[in-house]
């Protein structure tokens, strides 16, 4: 079963960290202090958006039917297989940022040195060494979390479930007064 | 994005849209593009005070609820709140502090420029500091007052004297809770000692240092900066002057002083008059020299010369804009680091002057107290200079101005109500017991983006003399007002109450009453301390219809300011919450526990009418307590019982 990352929009401090942890976990030292001194620009995938006062990360789906994929002209934006990550070849890329206007959740970058896009690759790098990606590590108050998709919704009729039984169980107290 | 501002006057309406036009970015658009800002520092939760952190304190109760070191939210909170307080008490103390050091050097150094102008206030100071006054010289006593005065700071024994100004019950509460001052800077430096990892955890305990430091501020280092301002540069009297970006003249050369300290921004108001300076200033083609003040400079030297008050705090980088502004002269606090960037696309001429407020890339002109009018000559001559260098074709003045009433004082504003020859508080005691005026808010503090500019601070004032509420104010909240006609008997008293409207019809006031800058809060402590020793509204400020307000706070000294009015027992409006909203147990002890312990307490409501109204309610209640006559007239607004 693939995994997502699930966000709780409700849980979201707005404090950034997962932007902060994505330009870490896709620079070339993963150092912070070294990302600063040598001028390096990895640039975040994740964005915390601003909605009046509240505060919404929003991030790449993944999407089955990925519309920047289905856009890119040369392959750039391709997946290895269905359910896999939808990832980016720079090498590929012509620049043309058809997918960053297909993309319907605006969650596709121009590459801050203006060579490519930033895309979300799900930390297939930090995947591989069998870590949760970066931006769901660092969230400290589990706002992002990297799950199951089928979990996600086990959660919710779970929840649904509890409040069904609750209410059940003041009826017939209730009804035995 | 183009920011529109809804609420606020119409000259910074004007100029917030030309910012856009010339897509230069102000405040505005910075917190625009800061959003959303960080719910773990709004919450007071997150603690970097040492490297083990930094901690995030989950507030969902589902990650960690304690750092590194075992410190809960409370801890957290209280601290971080703690050292937002030792860092507005040590801006207004310091300015309290370089105010005494150019004392000592007006009565110690013959070359001074600065000069004891107002004798009868450094007779009341010597007063309080036990110094002998009959019969001496003046500067003598002036040396005796400024070393007094400076001793309070790093005393190593004792109390600091000069909250006696306080009223006896309140020193005697201040004295059993264990909150009495004993050195203004020791205090700061306590804060910053059980601050430190591992020193105090007990949230209550923490505050009550902090009660303890702001006292030191309010009822010390800025009634220090207060009471020797006016001895150097006079005790400001009533006078009429004209506020917003419209002073700003484009056929003179303009100098906009911006900041806090009085020092160099009296001495440049004097030196701009010399008559060898104006001939040199229409040499390069000007008709003369305009001084326009920002922010808390511009509130010190419009009270004691009728200087135009060019804006608030918030329009430091739309003066700027105008492309009027031959110089722009800073000196301490609440200059936004944002304002070079915005002199570099005119050509303003932004000068430093303090050597503990420097910015990189801009002209620093450091002022000393003993060549102050070499120096201010100097940089007069600069913005001179500065004038061929204007581009005509690129200056806007928005064509806004307002008239205003400025300059009451403890001392000056009652002695209208009394009459010239007894001057007394004894009216204004009785109007409140009468039901004419319903008691009294100070209205203050800063602007802050966060909030539609100017709304706060208007419909608050508004609200409150629409009740018959007479309403003081300082700081940015007096030029919001001024800008706004509410320092202005006629347009103002269209929206006060009627029994509000017969006491200044028959005495001349207006109903909203510009005390001075943000250290000159002290002056409404004063106020407060004279109304009761006048007698017939108990015998404590706790026990005063009255109430405090910072609508649109933002910086540390708001909140050292808001400590010691809670500290000397008023009820504290603000409106964006403290950043303690993240520990239930400091939230309750600060709005609600503190009211037994000190009479006064904290309230947070950003809805501004609402937040009068809260006022309203409170002052009724302390009616009610003192048992005094119902409200003449019916009310515009019934609050709730």
């Amino acid at each position: 079963m693939a995994k997502m990352i699930a966000v709780n929009i409700e849980k979201c401090m707005g404090c950034k960290s997962c932007e902060f942890a994505c330009a870490v976990a896709h620079s070339t030292t993963k150092n912070p202090e070294s990302i600063i001194k040598d001028g390096e620009k990895p640039g975040y995938r994740i964005t915390v958006e601003a909605y009046g006062r509240n505060a919404i990360p929003v991030n790449c789906s993944h999407c089955e039917e990925a519309a920047c994929m289905m856009a890119c002209p040369t392959g750039a934006v391709y997946r290895n297989s269905d359910k896999e990550p939808v990832l980016f070849d720079k090498q590929r890329c012509i620049g043309c940022k058809m997918c960053l206007q297909a993309c319907p959740f605006g969650v596709i970058t121009v590459s801050l040195d203006g060579k490519g896009i930033l895309k979300c690759d799900l930390c297939a790098e930090r995947l591989s060494k069998g870590q949760d990606p970066a931006c769901v590590t660092s969230c400290p108050t589990g706002a992002l979390r990297f799950i199951d998709e089928a979990e996600v919704n086990k959660e919710k009729r779970q929840k649904v479930a509890s409040r069904l039984v609750a209410a059940q169980q003041t009826n017939l107290a209730k009804s035995r007064e | 994005m183009v920011k529109e501002l809804k609420f606020a006057d119409k000259a910074s309406k004007a100029m917030v849209k030309r910012a856009a036009e010339e897509n230069i970015d102000t405040v505005w658009d910075r917190y625009e593009a800061l959003q959303p800002q960080c719910g773990f520092g709004t919450l007071g939760l997150c603690c970097k005070n040492c490297s083990m952190g930094p901690c995030r304190i989950d507030p969902f109760g589902d990650g960690p609820q304690v750092g590194v070191c075992g410190a809960n939210a409370d801890t957290i909170a209280a601290r971080n709140l703690a050292r937002m307080i030792a860092g507005g008490a040590a801006a207004h103390s310091d300015h309290g502090r370089d105010i005494a050091h150019t004392l000592l050097m007006a009565a110690e150094n013959p070359n001074s420029d600065y000069m004891v102008k107002d004798e009868n206030k450094l007779k009341a100071v010597a007063e309080l500091y036990e110094i002998k006054t009959e019969g001496r010289d003046i500067k003598k006593i002036a040396g005796d007052v400024a070393r007094a005065a400076l001793k309070e700071f790093g005393q190593h024994e004792g109390e600091v004297k000069m909250i006696q100004s306080a009223p006896p019950a309140r020193v005697k509460l201040w004295k059993e809770m264990g909150v009495v001052p004993r050195a203004i800077d020791r205090e700061i430096v306590e804060i910053m000692h059980r601050t430190h990892i591992g020193v105090d955890t007990d949230y209550k305990n923490i505050i009550r240092q902090s009660v303890r430091s702001a006292i030191a501020d309010g009822w010390g280092g800025s009634m220090i900066a207060t009471e020797l301002s006016d001895v150097l540069f006079g005790t400001p009297f009533p006078i009429r002057a004209t506020a917003n970006l419209g002073v700003i003249d484009k056929d003179y050369i303009n100098i906009i002083v911006h900041g806090h300290e009085p020092t160099l921004s009296d001495i440049i108001a004097t030196v701009s008059m010399k008559k060898e300076l104006i001939e040199k200033a229409q040499k390069k083609g000007a008709k003369g020299i305009n001084i326009g003040g920002i922010c808390c400079t511009a509130n010190e030297i419009l009270m004691r010369h009728g200087i135009p008050v060019a804006g608030s705090v918030m329009q430091q980088e739309l003066a700027v804009l105008t492309g009027a502004v031959e110089l722009m002269l800073v000196d301490v606090q609440c200059l936004y680091p944002g304002l070079n960037t915005v002199a570099r696309c005119y050509h303003t001429q932004l000068i430093t002057t303090s050597p503990k407020a420097k910015m990189p890339g801009v002209m620093h002109i450091e002022f000393h107290e003993d060549r102050a009018v070499e120096i201010a000559t100097r940089i007069i001559e600069t913005a001179i200079d500065n004038f061929p260098n204007r581009n005509s074709e690129n200056v806007f003045i928005p064509d806004t101005t307002e008239r205003l009433i400025a300059g009451f004082t403890a001392e000056s504003v009652f002695n209208f109500l009394g009459g010239k020859y007894r001057a007394t508080y004894r009216p204004l005691n009785n109007a409140v017991i009468e039901g004419r005026i319903r008691g009294a808010a100070g209205v203050i503090g800063c602007s802050n983006p966060n909030v539609e500019y100017e709304e706060g601070h208007i419909e608050m004032v508004k609200e409150l003399i629409k009740n018959d509420v007479l309403v003081v104010t300082t700081g940015c909240n007096a030029i919001s007002c001024a800008k706004h006609g509410l320092l202005k008997s006629d347009t103002a008293l269209k929206y006060a109450g009627k029994g509000l409207q017969e006491v200044c019809r028959a005495v001349g006031l207006p109903p909203v009453l510009h005390l001075g800058s943000c250290v000159d809060n002290s002056r409404i402590l004063r106020v407060l301390a004279n109304v009761v020793a006048e007698g017939g509204l108990g015998d404590d400020i706790s026990d005063l219809p009255v109430a405090g307000a910072a609508p649109e706070w933002m910086s540390e000294k708001a909140v050292s300011i808001g400590m010691y009015f809670v500290a000397s027992g008023v009820y504290t409006m603000i409106g964006k919450p403290l950043p303690i909203t993240g520990s239930k147990n400091l939230f309750n002890y600060l709005t609600d526990e503190m009211e037994e312990e000190f009479g006064g307490k904290w309230a947070f409501e950003g809805n501004p009418i609402e937040a009068a109204r809260k006022m309203i309610r409170h002052i009724d209640k302390k009616r009610k307590v003192l048992k005094l006559r119902p409200m003449i007239y019916e009310q515009v607004f019934e609050p709730v019982v």
